[in-house]
């Protein structure tokens, strides 16, 4: 059993499993960090960022100062933003038979894998997955294609060239295989390849392996998957939550007998707690508008917006905030918030009690009704005229690279009363900020992630108790800023197999059985014998009978002809049919006894020697030899047939088959 | 043997309070837990002491599974749980966890309030009742303990309706409840995979109907309600709250809007506005496009249908009003009835079955005059149309289900008997399986034989598919290995390992032959002419003439020796295994007929 890692992203994973014959793609996340080096897309004319002055080397030389801008220090590719994709080269991905999606965040880059690597098997996922992964993979490519960009910059791609380059640009991995955001068609052709499938159902892949989502309580529809055989069961643990947001709770206890669990996706901020987090962005929120400013909330169309939402829902009132607009801008707002409410099945116990009412589940349709959140699809049109200041707006990109965020961060950016708050924690906000410097505008970092961390880890592991776990190599050491906080890595024995970008690694796993049925006429036809109390043991020769990985054992067929007729057969000089094999004999021959039979048999002249390992038995009228020893007979006699099977007979009383 | 027993208690040779108990593998189903129509007094439940005259439900039921809301099916559920009294698990889809409550109640209110009941489950019952509800996905395998596994599957025929299958190691059990083969306005069709279960479990509603398309059905309803408003008529649909109420809702609103009717449209209040919003939250439960067009446009709120009020019955004017409940048997339907059967304008549309006893049974099977409370007599002069509906498979789609599922055996339940005669006879001609149709209380005894799963070791079975890979697969190829019983596992592994494992020594048995040979030529060149001889005969095996002189055939050593003193005689030694007895016999018997004359 092999693991191929082919990101070097712990929480945007994509692993591919060989197990059995089949092999198995574990989530296909895309690393969109690569954006953080591209200038802004802005919706509307931005002199500012036109105006940047283009990068110069410090020999003097300006071939690159069309691809490359400067701005307060660092230097962006002034070109449409790029993203870096799970590793292609390392298996022939068109040999790829299923992908397993865990959740939305882990299968963006989807549209990639599935239309551009010959790729012909299935996608399996939960629906919510699948609605809201096609809300946010729209959204981006809305974002992209609204803002046409005649420039694509390759130069500074160029190895000699990004050697030159000043850092994080010269850092970057892979450059070469960035790439452009894909299609809507391309979109809707990846998600045709999927198979819905809900919590608990148990999908057989060529009746060699069976797959099976669970519960895993970080967003609607997240799953973890079981993969097993018979008798290997690897756990992929990904993006899992213990906290009680909206989603249903993780299911824990099916992770239980795990010979291998690969654990990926564990919080980005291991030292923030999500609650206070919340805490902070509503009183800081409450404070700026107060002040008369306007918040900003980069952020994805789904997920962690609801909590928010409803988080301000109970909070607004007592806050005095029940004047204030909340404006939700994304051209899959309406859809994200319709979508929210009809997932009943997917969501915890108290929002499922509600629709049983029935209720929405969500109290942003309150909201929405009140008309205390308006949703836009863009800032044009509607929007343009409802506006009002101040005001809270969430809207996209987290990144702060494209969507509608660029425009209210240069409209906003000057002014010190404004803030913009970071809730998404899939960006380091300084990087996210560095187009935009110098900013006038507060900046507050509360990052909301629900996902395990390291203590909720190890609580996990000992509970479910894993023979091995697996692991990209960030978890198996504290966070580079944080070197001395060794308890922010996994720690468990025997320690977690470590994973990076473009490694291959071989499970500890040794297969020693399969499952075979035995039909019940053959079973009825076996003759149990017991060897030693509470053993027993049946000889079995049947036919084997192998389809869509299942084996089943039927009794040996009956032999066509009567066995005369088979005699004459053979004299005929036909090589003998294929016939029973004759079983494994054990144990030892009684001399005594052995020497007895043969005389109720009428071999009257039977002589014994002793040798120095057990005895000869000589029958001399039958001019025949025979020596026993304790773990060996041989039977030494003319070409008498009838004679030889006589001996034989008598000799295997004695014996055990096996 | 293993066997499996189904005994219907409720819908067995007919309609009304589904009731099955199956038992498998030692485990015990109750599959629905209903009420009939057509009854008021104890006939009205199924009749549980054929369970409790031996023990309690608890005890006796591993789980209750209830496949969808209508009450002939969840009818009887809190008299069961409650005043019976089964503590254990019930199954059933979150939108009949939601729904069910809501019509329960609705029963009890009709029975206790306006009947005047006494000794009926209480709204506190309904609740403890639906405390042990535990709601199950569609697909999902819910272990109900370590043997018994269910499964759900759509079954298209009211929101949240399902089939299941129930598990015990390799056998299984298909309960269909109602379903439909034919996606509608507002469901998709019921659909199950090849899961071969040892038993079907089907309903037979309309066994021996084939309906035309529901295309034609549609045009022909919305002709007749057009017609009838357009001579200033009122046209009643009688309908239950949820189901067949909202597809013909759809028909009615987008009908109206193209053809920019103006007449009221209403809908009898109370239950409709609740259940048009679970429509709304469980959107992902109905058909694809509705769920495609959700979030542009939500075809469960209308726009030309109202809200009904009493007082409009009497109001002048052509009006539709759909009202429950859907058989005419009490409340606003029939109140409506009284009220405009008089009248030859006006028109009854029954869009579904009506079980016997019931005004809508009577008024279908041609009656028009009829008995009301009081001896007061009611003639019927208004129009009274039939047009079926209600969404159930009909002998076409039930075959299809048949076709889908492959079972091993069929059992027929909610439907009449002399229809359902019919339905088995050509089950049994079509798939050449056996087909049953148990009245209430006749138990059936099916008999099963499951293989028997057992472990093989790798490296037996390894080497055994290798041996099937040659050429000639059209042998059967015959493996052997040794099964070891312990405890209650069994291992199936080559005969050395079963010996290794157990601590035993192999016992070689060997057996040499001496094979005398009348040649007068020298030593190696009667080998020779034996080595060719086996080889022209043995085409399938490995024939070697080693360079010590001996011969080779598979594992068995030929030599020959030189002990004799005739020089016209050789005597060969033949020496084989016990393992190889077949072939060693063979080949003594073989050279004891001599060599061929050489040609040569």
């Amino acid at each position: 059993m092999k693991l191929y890692c082919l990101s070097g992203h712990p929480t945007l994973p994509c692993n591919v499993l060989k197990f059995k014959s089949t092999t198995i793609m574990l989530d296909c996340g895309l690393d969109m960090t690569s954006t953080l080096n591209f200038l802004p897309l802005p919706l509307v004319q931005s002199p500012r960022l036109s105006k940047l002055p283009g990068w110069v080397l410090k020999d003097g030389n300006t071939f690159l100062d069309k691809e490359l801008k400067e701005c307060s220090g660092h230097v962006f590719v002034d070109s449409v933003p790029e993203f870096c994709l799970p590793e292609t080269e390392l298996l022939d991905l068109s040999t790829v038979d299923v992908i397993l999606i865990s959740n939305y965040h882990c299968m963006m880059a989807l549209p990639y894998i599935t239309e551009y690597t010959g790729f012909t098997g299935t996608v399996y996922a939960t629906e919510p997955t699948v609605q809201i992964g096609r809300l946010l993979m729209e959204e981006l490519v809305n974002f992209i294609e609204r803002v046409p960009k005649a420039q694509s910059a390759s130069l500074w791609k160029n190895k000699e060239v990004q050697r030159l380059l000043p850092a994080p640009l010269k850092d970057a991995v892979e450059v070469s295989t960035w790439r452009r955001c894909y299609t809507v068609p391309e979109v809707n052709a990846a998600l045709s390849k999927i198979q819905l499938v809900g919590y608990s159902q148990k999908i057989e892949l060529f009746g060699a392996v069976q797959v099976t989502p669970l519960s895993s309580g970080y967003a609607l529809g997240s799953s973890n998957w079981i993969i097993q055989s018979h008798y290997e069961k690897v756990s992929y643990v990904s993006g899992s939550s213990l906290l009680t947001t909206h989603p249903q709770a993780m299911d824990q206890a099916s992770l239980k007998n795990s010979d291998v669990l690969i654990l990926t996706g564990l919080t980005q901020i291991p030292t923030a707690n999500p609650d206070g987090m919340v805490g902070e962005f509503c009183s800081n929120l409450a404070m700026t508008v107060r002040n008369g400013g306007n918040v900003l909330v980069p952020c994805y169309p789904s997920g962690v917006i609801y909590d928010l939402l409803e988080c301000l829902y109970q909070y607004i009132d007592s806050a005095g905030l029940s004047n204030v607009p909340f404006y939700f801008i994304s051209p899959v707002a309406n859809s994200s918030l319709e979508f929210s409410q009809i997932f009943a099945e997917w969501l915890c116990h108290n929002k499922q009690t509600k629709v049983y009412l029935p209720e929405p589940p969500f109290p942003h349709a309150e909201l929405i009704q009140t008309n205390k959140l308006k949703h836009y699809p863009s800032i044009h049109g509607d929007f343009s005229n409802d506006f009002k200041q101040p005001c809270v707006v969430f809207t996209g990109h987290p990144s702060l690279r494209f969507g509608d965020v660029v425009h209210f961060m240069e409209l906003w950016g000057k002014s010190s009363l404004n803030t913009v708050i970071f809730t998404e924690p899939d960006f380091s906000y300084l990087d996210a900020l560095a187009p935009y410097q110098p900013l006038a505008m507060k900046c507050v970092y509360c990052p909301i992630d629900t996902r395990l961390n390291f203590i909720q880890v190890s609580k996990l592991l000992k509970e479910v108790q894993p023979l091995h776990v697996v692991c990209p190599e960030q978890y198996t050491q504290p966070p580079p800023t944080q070197s001395h906080r060794t308890d922010l890595m996994i720690d468990c024995q025997p320690p977690a197999m470590s994973y990076r970008r473009a490694e291959v690694l071989t499970l500890p796993f040794r297969r020693r059985y399969e499952k075979i049925e035995i039909m019940p006429e053959l079973a009825d036809s076996l003759v149990p014998l017991e060897i030693k109390p509470g053993i027993s043991l049946a000889t079995v020769s049947a036919v084997l009978h192998t389809k869509d990985n299942k084996h089943v054992l039927q009794p040996p067929p009956k032999p066509t002809q009567p066995p005369a007729s088979k005699k004459r057969k053979r004299v005929s000089d036909d090589a003998p049919e294929c016939k029973p094999l004759k079983p494994l004999l054990s144990g030892s021959i009684p001399m005594d006894q052995f020497v007895q039979t043969l005389e109720k048999h009428g071999f009257s002249d039977v002589k014994v020697e002793d040798t120095a390992k057990g005895h000869i038995v000589l029958l001399q009228e039958a001019e025949t030899l025979i020596q026993i020893e304790e773990d060996s007979t041989h039977i030494i006699c003319d070409n008498d047939e009838t004679l030889r099977v006589k001996l034989r007979d008598l000799v295997l009383k004695f014996l055990q088959k096996f | 043997m293993p066997e499996i027993k189904v005994t219907p208690l409720g819908a067995g040779q007919d309609v009304g309070r589904s009731c099955i108990l199956v038992s498998i593998a030692g485990k015990n189903v109750m599959l629905d837990c209903g009420m009939h129509m057509g009854y008021n007094d104890d006939r009205r439940f199924p009749d549980f002491s054929y369970i409790t005259q031996n023990g309690r439900l608890t005890d006796f039921l591993d789980c209750v599974i209830i496949s969808h809301f209508h009450l002939d099916h969840c009818g009887a559920l809190p008299y069961f749980s409650e005043m019976v009294g089964y503590d254990g698990p019930i199954y059933m889809t979150h939108p009949t966890k939601a729904i069910c409550p809501i019509l329960l109640e609705d029963y009890r209110k009709i029975t206790v309030d306006k009947k005047g009941e006494t000794n009926f489950f209480t709204s506190q019952m309904i609740k403890d009742c639906m405390k042990k509800v535990v709601a199950v996905h569609l697909h999902q395998t819910v272990q109900v303990d370590d043997e018994l596994e269910i499964k759900a599957y759509y079954a298209g025929h009211v929101l949240g309706a399902a089939m299941f299958q129930i598990k015990v190691g390799s056998e299984s059990v298909v309960y269909t409840g109602d379903y439909n083969m034919t996606p509608d306005r507002h469901l998709g069709a019921a659909w199950i995979d090849k899961c071969r279960p040892d038993l079907l479990i089907s309903e037979s509603t309309y066994a021996t109907t084939i309906r035309d398309s529901k295309r034609c059905r549609e045009r022909d309803f919305l002709k007749k309600v057009h017609e009838s408003v357009e001579r200033g008529g009122k046209v009643l649909i009688p309908v239950f709250a949820l189901g067949r109420a909202q597809e013909l809702c759809i028909l009615l609103e987008t009908f109206w809007e193209r053809m920019n009717l103006k007449a009221p449209i209403y809908f009898s209040m109370g239950l409709t506005e609740k259940a048009n919003h679970y429509y709304k939250l469980f959107i992902t439960w109905t058909n694809q496009k509705i769920r495609k067009t959700f979030v542009q446009r939500n075809m469960f709120e209308f726009k030309h249908i109202k809200a009904f009020d009493r007082a409009f019955a009497d109001n002048p004017g052509p009006m539709v009003v759909f009202a429950t409940p859907g058989m005419l048997h009490a409340g606003q339907s029939l109140q409506i009835f009284r009220k405009w059967a008089g009248n030859e304008k006006n028109m009854v549309i029954m869009p579904g079955y009506c079980v016997q006893g019931t005004v809508g049974h009577k008024i279908l099977s041609g009656q028009r005059k009829l008995e009301m409370e009081g001896r007061q007599i009611l003639e019927v002069k208004m129009q009274v149309e039939y047009m079926s509906f209600s969404a159930h498979a009909d002998a076409k789609g039930i075959m299809q289900l048949i076709r889908q599922a492959e079972p091993r055996s069929v059992l027929l339940v909610h439907g009449e008997a002399k229809k359902m005669e019919f339905l088995k006879q050509k089950i049994e001609q079509e798939f050449h399986v056996n087909c049953y149709m148990p009245a209430n209380g006749e138990t059936i005894t099916l008999f099963t034989s499951p293989n028997i799963p057992v472990d093989i070791s790798l490296g037996l079975l390894k080497r055994e598919s290798a041996i099937g890979l040659v050429p000639d697969s059209k042998k059967p190829k015959l493996m052997h290995g040794t099964l070891i019983m312990k405890d209650n596992s069994f291992r199936l592994v080559s005969p050395e390992q079963a010996l290794k494992e157990l601590g035993l020594g192999e016992h070689q048995l060997r057996f040499t032959c001496r094979v005398h040979i009348q040649d007068p030529r020298k030593e190696h060149e009667m080998v020779l002419r034996v080595y060719n001889h086996l080889k022209g005969v043995l085409k399938d095996y490995s024939v070697q003439h080693l360079p010590d002189g001996s011969i080779m055939v598979e594992s068995i050593l030929i030599q020959a020796t030189a002990q004799s003193e005739d020089q016209g005689t050789k005597v060969l030694l033949v020496s084989w295994t016990y393992q190889d007895e077949e072939l060693g016999s063979y080949l003594t018997s073989l050279l004891k007929k001599g060599l061929p004359p050489t040609t040569a």
